[in-house]
């Protein structure tokens, strides 16, 4: 890897990393005014015209306040918490590819940062270490109502991580491949595999879900029993933080919904419009923004219309209903998969 | 397909940039938030009332037990990546060959459904 | 650059390894742990094993380190309340160790072929591994999934025992 080519990536990597701070910082916009409308308010409309300020306004909110570290907690761990968990909430970014190839000149660059041939299991494994933000915040607080969050939330995102393995192994298994890239392109046109894995799908979108702790499966910081959860002791821009962090992962949750399930940057008839090459990727480009913020839009109307799970309730669906089904997936998805290569 | 080690490095390139964003972030708010403390304050929440011991305490033995099966089928789960990616080449027999590996621990499964290991109350 | 990148990541490796004999607070240990696993991994993709990097970090620093994270939460409840070390405990953890890292540096000295990193070498990319799980290593494959089952009926007999009252 030579010098220009770091560059390139460094690039990538710093606009990769600005666009999704800018879209969380946005999104939290978004869910207030969409909170808002499904409840016939207004929502937040006096920072900027419409209120488009107010996420800058939060922010410099969050950097005014008062920085809390309570006499009993663990000082290293309490800020370690919520930096681990905005840490691994950026880290997926890198494998998802966000558009094709645009030539400038003789140079062709791609929009993906870099395509691994395990992109899968990198995200899998970011997934799989995103419990340790809240964890550990959770512990250091040495609050009793942090410690009850922090055990719920991380029993909960491991149990729903299993489905979401198995779900991701049935699509796996009709693409053959674990390259994000590869998945995309396989789906070009209208061959999305929201048609050939639509129970995988489901499987996938409640688990993202559960993963984001997102309502319903918002226990971890459920108000009416925990006060705030895990970041009850949280302060400034530490709380600041815990909360960017769950936008940040929605974000990043509907970019590989939109890749794995949705054709990614693909879209039906592209080619039979006869246009150049760089306009084809700024188009996917678009469009694949467009189908994120269709599925962060689903998070939002979710969360203002369903109520939230009962514990019992949350790990029952997990472990008895979840997993069982990710399996039956698996399942059907092998003999469909052999019977159409002609096994029987 | 076929990336090398590095293809890796733009991980640590994010991992740098977002690890200096949050030393930058962290470093601005300590600076710039005021400086009243207080004891009261620095105590821990509780609603109000004075805090009762600490949050020290031993927690219901069934978060450990989903751990360790989550662990478990965890080491499941990543067994059957590279079954996937081979399963159209490896056909019937591969299918099968998992499908027993699956059969026996889908046994324990329904072992510690039928023990009530789950169970919440 | 490949050997930068070695000596930058075994100096953590090692860093980290020692502070998570030294950290006082055994939740700090399994932070490092967990760190240090991370760059083990790196190793093990620098030698091209890239699967098995990803189940390192998903197996080990993903779930058992959780596990390694409850159940410390779980134990390491007071520091006042923590035992007491007596200097034979010291002692027999000192030879104990000590006979640990004869062991490892004699199975390091008895392996010749220790070879630099080969990158053409792709037998660590996931599809080779599974050819080879599911041909040659066909029987041990299905074996472990007794074993899975096994650790399994252990846990839920373990966890049963229990008869406190719920602290829920």
């Amino acid at each position: 890897m030579d010098t220009t080519e770091f560059l390139i990536k460094l690039i990538l990597v710093i606009s990769v990393f600005g666009i999704s701070l800018l879209i969380a910082m946005y999104s939290t916009y978004a869910e207030r005014k969409v909170a808002a409308f499904l409840q016939d308010r207004l929502g937040p409309n006096r920072a900027g015209p419409f209120g488009i300020l107010q996420p800058v306004a939060d922010g410099v909110k969050m950097f005014m306040k008062e920085e809390i570290i309570p006499a009993n907690a663990d000082k290293f761990l309490f800020i370690a918490g919520p930096s681990l968990m905005m840490l691994t909430a950026c880290m997926t970014g890198v494998v998802i590819p966000w558009g094709g190839e645009l030539t400038i000149g003789r140079n062709t660059f791609n929009l993906q940062i870099t395509d691994v041939n395990i992109g899968l299991l990198y995200i899998f494994g970011v997934v799989s270490i995103g419990v340790y933000g809240i964890m550990i915040g959770a512990w250091a607080s040495n609050n009793k109502y942090s410690l009850m969050g922090g055990l719920r939330a991380s029993s909960q995102m491991i149990s729903y991580e299993l489905a979401m393995g198995i779900s991701i192994i049935a699509l796996v298994m009709t693409t053959g491949t674990l390259s994000t890239k590869e998945i995309v392109e396989q789906q070009s046109s209208w061959h999305w595999n929201i048609l050939y894995q639509p129970l995988g799908f489901l499987i996938f979108l409640v688990c993202a879900f559960a993963e984001t702790n997102r309502t319903p499966f918002d226990l971890p910081e459920c108000e009416t029993e925990l006060i705030g959860g895990f970041h009850t002791e949280y302060s400034s821009m530490k709380l600041g933080f815990y909360l960017f962090a769950e936008y940040i992962n929605m974000f990043i949750s509907s970019a590989i919904l939109a890749t794995l399930y949705f054709g990614g940057y693909n879209f039906p008839f592209i080619e039979s419009w006869g246009l150049s090459p760089n306009a084809v990727t700024i188009i996917g480009t678009l469009l694949f923004f467009g189908k994120i913020f269709f599925f962060i839009f689903f998070f939002m109307w979710v969360r203002w219309t369903i109520p939230r799970f009962r514990y019992d309730q949350l790990m029952n669906l997990g472990w008895k209903v979840m997993i069982p089904l990710a399996l039956f997936n698996l399942f059907i998805t092998g003999i469909i998969t052999l019977w159409r290569n002609g096994a029987f | 397909m076929y990336s090398t080690p590095y293809d890796y490095l733009p991980m640590a390139i994010m991992a740098a940039v977002a690890f200096g964003f949050v030393a930058v972030t962290m470093a601005a708010t300590h600076l710039l938030g005021p400086k009243r403390k207080s004891e009261v304050k620095l105590d821990t929440f509780e609603c109000g009332i004075e805090s009762q011991q600490n949050a020290r305490f031993p927690f219901s033995i069934k978060y450990f037990l989903i751990a360790i099966l989550f662990v478990l089928f965890d080491v499941e789960v990543i067994f059957m990546y590279p079954w996937a990616v081979n399963f159209k080449e490896g056909g019937l027999e591969g299918f099968i060959e998992m499908l027993v590996f699956i059969g026996i621990l889908l046994a324990g499964y329904l072992y510690i459904i039928k023990k009530g290991a789950l169970k919440w109350e | 650059m490949t050997l930068t990148v070695f000596y930058l990541l075994s100096a953590l490796s090692v860093f980290s390894g020692l502070m998570v004999v030294l950290s006082r607070k055994a939740v700090h240990s399994v932070l490092y742990l967990v760190f240090c696993f991370f760059t083990i991994a790196g190793h093990y993709l620098m030698l091209n094993a890239q699967f098995l990097a990803a189940v390192h970090v998903i197996v080990y620093a993903g779930a058992i380190m959780v596990l390694f994270l409850f159940v410390i939460m779980m134990l390491n409840l007071n520091l006042a309340a923590e035992a007491q070390k007596t200097p034979w405990i010291k002692i027999s953890a000192v030879i104990l160790s000590g006979l640990m890292l004869l062991v490892l540096v004699a199975s390091v000295k008895g392996a010749e072929e220790l070879s630099a990193a080969q990158p053409q070498n792709d037998i660590g990319l996931v599809k080779n591994i599974g050819n080879i799980l599911f041909d040659k290593y066909l029987l041990p494959f299905e074996l472990i999934s007794l074993l899975l089952l096994s650790a399994m009926v252990g846990a839920v007999l373990m966890g049963r025992k229990e008869p406190q009252p719920q602290n829920e």
